[in-house]
């Protein structure tokens, strides 16, 4: 088991492309990332519900990080676990993180079988990399 | 007040969103992503699909339907909004809804909606226009007015705190991201928390 990974963004599109690029970083590995993102007639936005369904789905018991884009997506998060069960909604962090560098830190910390803090903190530090470059 | 009255309300309310949806758009184009209207319109129209599929039966039940279809089908941040909102009503509207018991439920909706968004009054936002709507609503209950009387104070205190949005610059949401240049446009958020306290003066009294 492993901590699961959720993204929200207003963009299914977006979203995917993100978890194409984090996997990479897991070759033959397992890790449950759940996308709720866009809307189902193909338009821009996010659905509380579908976030809800998302974290319960990516959960097997050690907990969720959410990582988001902007906008009503941190809104829809917030809102989500509203719906969640109780013990479920206790080991779920919503991240600040940015979405991709985030995702990137956060997939491969918890493919390697992190806790949910660890990758939570993991995520908050994805601009790391990119602050240094541009140093 | 019945699970009946309050959905015509919110009937009622689709009904104004619906038809001012290119005007919420409009606003929305200015200072934001262009998508109040839609988003609005298909939320509110499927919130009126459900009560009718399966109506509720209890005033709470109308409420919390309400919140949980907004939050899900609307796609932009008003879904959260306008969907916690009708979900925190729902509290208080368990004990049942006369004038005072609205007053109290419309209030904490507004304090669920500051809580969820996290915008203050003069953030050019929703606020901007619930807020004096529940303060109004609650001096007139508080004064012995008559519910139409003080749902009609409500709606003209939201009305003039939608106007009062124009020269405001925006500090939440997308129209944020303009800074200075947001000044000069009327929230759409605003605009369309004018519209549900319109219709609630229109159909609960």
């Amino acid at each position: 088991m492993s901590v699961g990974i959720v993204v929200v963004s207003h963009s299914a599109a977006l979203a995917d492309a993100a978890v194409e690029l984090a996997r990479q970083m897991l070759p033959g590995r397992e890790l449950a990332v759940e996308v709720a993102a866009g809307m189902p007639d193909g338009s821009l936005g996010t659905d509380a519900m579908a976030v809800s369904e998302a974290i319960t789905a990516a959960d097997s018991g050690d907990g969720v990080v959410v990582l988001m884009d902007l906008g009503s997506a941190v809104l829809s998060a917030q809102t989500a676990l509203e719906f969640l069960d109780d013990d479920v909604r206790a080991r779920v962090t919503l991240s600040a993180a940015p979405l991709v560098e985030g995702l990137v830190g956060a997939v491969v910390v918890a493919a390697g079988g992190a806790g949910r803090e660890q990758v939570a903190a993991e995520a908050l530090q994805g601009l790391a990399p990119k602050e240094a470059q541009l140093r | 007040m019945t699970p009946e009255q309050l959905t015509a309300w919110l009937t009622r309310f689709a009904e104004l969103v619906h038809e001012q949806k290119d005007e919420l758009t409009a606003l929305d184009s200015a200072i934001g992503d262009a998508d109040h209207g839609s988003n609005m319109d298909r939320g509110m129209t499927a919130v009126v699909a459900a009560l009718a599929e399966a109506p509720p039966a209890d005033a709470a039940a109308v409420l919390k339907k309400t919140g949980a279809t907004l939050v899900s089908k609307v796609g932009g941040a008003s879904g959260p909004l306008y969907g916690t909102l009708f979900l925190r009503m729902a509290g208080p509207a368990a004990d049942g809804l006369d004038g005072a018991g609205f007053a109290a439920a419309l209030r904490a909706g507004f304090e669920g909606v500051l809580a969820r968004g996290k915008a203050e009054p003069g953030d050019k936002t929703m606020v901007d226009a619930l807020g004096p709507a529940c303060d109004a609503l609650d001096a007139a209950i508080a004064g012995g007015s008559p519910l139409g009387e003080a749902l009609a104070a409500a709606a003209s205190a939201a009305a003039e705190g939608r106007d009062a949005t124009v020269p405001l610059v925006a500090r939440k949401g997308r129209a944020s991201y303009l800074g200075e240049r947001s000044a000069g446009h009327q929230d759409p958020g605003a605009t369309s928390t004018a519209l549900l306290l319109q219709a609630a003066a229109e159909t609960l009294a």
